[in-house]
């Protein structure tokens, strides 16, 4: 028997050594250099153990993350038919369509057979520019040109291929104003040209590249069959009725001498917001007393206020529910990790043994909770996308959903699931690995 | 530097230090009346050794090894692993040298059920530095090792006892520690399995690592070069 000692010397020592050298306080260093950063447990190694630990119990997640997936769908499928129904109502009460009215002869159909049984009067914006509410108007028709080419040269080339006819359209001198219109170059027609019906037209921006005008100083014309017309402007700019840009408009009264021209096919009136019911009332009695039935007026829909605050408390009511949704998905994951942790006392004690620090474990704890958030919120979110389609699919809306929220959702998903996880990687963190290694794993 | 302070200061006559070294170790628990479980052991534990610490339960045989494993901190004296004190180490360097320089063993295996054998020994290899592009070749040595080539993508649920000690033994030596520290390691293992597992020890430290066998098994321990008593909190080597 022996003692086995062979060096009786003061633990303080060293350590007064070290304190010597602070720049060298590394005394295990020597013993076992930190490896570089690339070999130790880093980031990828955290996301597979966090993944293998996840992934060892599928029926498991399955019902942690059932909350968060319940909540980040209706958060999502709240803003998302929110937006819907706001993109349906928007539809109706934009900026434009606020202010426009459109006055069409009703057309009555019996036998298949569509018969305008209204005509607006070649007066028809004259007549209602004198109602309360109407800033502007004008008149619109399409004109039959019968079958005449509109050409910039009368040249008759059958090699060159045949292109769809530039549309004619007959217009009042007001309708530039009231579509919101402006002249590029040159000027509109007025009701001089209209009265007299010179042979005068404007083109419309893309008509005008078409036919390869590009400015009017030089007094081009355009000819329609074999007649040919001054252009004495070109416009652009218009809001509605945009296809007025593709086409070549003369005056009405032009139209009326050179091509026959009926009546005037629509008045486009430009009101003040909020007058689209007067006007819509008034209007057909002023363009004929005798049948104001004659008319079908298109007129903005006056909004409602109480059916806002009632969209607005629903959505409320809905966020509420997904953010209690959240709370309980929350909880849920924290209660899961936590059961997690208790059960695998033993693994943590191995991973301390085999060289992990505390802030390894929780690290390790925190990602698998985090992913668990993260794989709730990717599924909420997609299935709450899918809600969204579903219901504005069977509704026939157009469904608006801005995809940001949708990421945004996803990835909150994630941090509900780092914050739950908070707790269970402390506590996980704090088992001793002594204790933890008397247990199995 | 402290190595060489320690080494510089020390009128020692071994250049070289050793792989364990206990000065004056004591650890007690507190309590009425306190516990000392371990009563100023030292020892010393050259690099090769193949040494045993045998005991009765309640001798204090957990306490020394959870010391030597640097699960626990001596209340008083030092541990030098490798020369360097342990004692007042951060916890972070005494994580970074249990991962680096001891190697595990456990009575009960610890082998995580869901993981591969493989994934079971790259385990160790995760948190002790091993560089990430040898980390599988060195896992596959490691089980060719310890002759379990042919499991390496079975789950542990469907090894014999004997394996699965096999693949904790591969999961200890695959950082390359400088000693191996096994608990118990036939306990739960019958007579064939721990003759085998006792023939890998011998084939291990007959490749030049340093084991140390904590048992109560005399036949275990009769397997060692060199055993320490372990009774009442107190170490003797036995001649």
């Amino acid at each position: 028997m022996r003692r086995l000692l062979t060096r009786a010397r003061p633990a303080t020592d060293a350590i007064d050594a070290d304190e010597r050298e602070p720049a060298d306080v590394q005394p295990a260093s020597a013993v076992a250099p930190r490896p570089p950063r690339g070999d130790r447990f880093g980031a990828r190694d955290l996301v597979a153990e966090a993944t293998f630990g996840i992934g060892a119990r599928p029926g498991r997640l399955i019902l942690t993350i059932m909350g968060t997936v319940l909540g980040i769908a209706s958060v999502v499928v709240t803003v998302g038919l929110a937006n819907t129904a706001a993109g349906q109502i928007n539809k109706q009460f934009d900026a434009v369509a606020a202010t426009q009215v459109v006055v069409e002869p009703a057309k009555s159909s019996n036998g298949g057979q569509e018969r305008a049984r209204g005509r607006l009067p070649w007066d028809a914006a004259e007549r209602v520019s004198r109602l309360a509410g109407v800033e502007s108007a004008g008149t619109l028709a399409e004109v039959d040109v019968k079958g005449a080419k509109v050409t910039s040269v009368p040249v008759n080339d059958p090699s060159q291929a045949s292109r769809t006819s530039t549309p004619v359209l007959a217009a009042s001198e007001g309708l530039l104003d009231t579509l919101r219109g402006f002249v590029v170059t040159g000027r509109n027609f007025d009701s001089g040209h209209d009265g007299r019906g010179d042979r005068v037209v404007v083109l419309g921006a893309q008509a005008a590249e078409a036919l390869g005008v590009n400015r009017i100083d030089s007094q081009p014309s355009i000819f329609i069959g074999e007649d040919s017309y001054t252009v004495i402007g070109i416009i652009d700019g218009v809001k509605r009725k945009t296809e007025v840009l593709e086409a070549v408009i003369l005056p009405m009264g032009t139209a009326q001498a050179d091509f026959g021209l009926a009546a005037p096919a629509e008045l486009q009136v430009r009101i003040a917001p909020g007058a689209g019911e007067v006007v819509a009332a008034q209007a057909p009695t002023a363009l004929d007393p005798n049948s104001p039935d004659g008319f079908s007026v298109k007129a903005p829909p006056a909004r409602s206020s109480v059916q806002e605050n009632v969209q607005g408390d629903i959505n409320l009511i809905f966020v509420a529910l997904g953010a209690v949704a959240l709370l309980i998905g929350g909880v849920g994951i924290a209660n899961v990790t936590l059961l997690s942790v208790m059960e695998r006392v033993g693994e943590i004690g191995l991973r301390r043994a085999l060289g992990a620090t505390r802030r390894d474990i929780a690290a390790q704890f925190m990602v698998e909770s985090g992913i668990v958030g993260l794989v709730g919120g990717l599924i909420g979110a997609s299935l709450g996308v899918c809600v969204v389609v579903l219901v504005s699919a069977l509704r026939s809306w157009v469904p608006i959903l801005d995809l940001r929220v949708v990421a945004v959702a996803a990835v909150a998903g994630g941090f509900i699931g780092l914050a739950a996880g908070v707790y269970p990687a402390i506590k996980a963190a704090a088992i001793e690995p002594i204790t933890a290694l008397r247990r199995g794993v | 530097m402290s190595i060489l302070d320690v080494l510089l200061d020390e009128p020692s006559t071994d250049p070289a230090p050793a792989v364990i070294e206990f000065a004056a170790l004591t650890r007690s628990f507190p309590g009425e009346p306190p516990v000392t479980a371990l009563h100023s052991a030292d020892l010393r534990i050259e690099s090769g050794d193949y040494l045993s610490i045998i005991g009765p339960s309640g001798s204090g045989k957990s306490t020394l090894l959870h010391i030597l494993g640097l699960l626990d901190r001596p209340t008083s004296g030092e541990y030098l692993l490798n020369g360097s004190p342990t004692g007042t180490a951060s916890e972070a360097d005494r994580s970074r040298l249990r991962g680096g320089c001891i190697g595990f063993v456990f009575q009960s295996f610890h082998l995580l059920p869901h993981r591969t054998v493989l994934d079971n020994v790259l385990l160790a290899t995760l948190y002790s530095g091993v560089p990430r592009a040898e980390r599988r070749e060195r896992a596959l040595a490691a089980l060719h090792r310890v002759h379990l080539d042919h499991r390496i993508e079975f789950l542990p649920t469907v090894l014999s006892g004997g394996e699965r000690q096999r693949v904790a033994i591969a999961r200890a030596i695959v950082a390359e520690p400088q000693v191996l520290l096994a608990d118990e390691p036939t306990g739960n293992l019958d007579s064939v399995n721990s003759a085998g597992v006792l023939d890998l020890f011998d084939e291990l430290h007959g490749d030049g690592l340093t084991l140390v066998v904590i048992t109560h098994d005399s036949h275990v321990s009769a397997r060692a070069q060199r055993r320490v008593r372990i009774s009442d909190g107190r170490l003797t080597e036995l001649a």
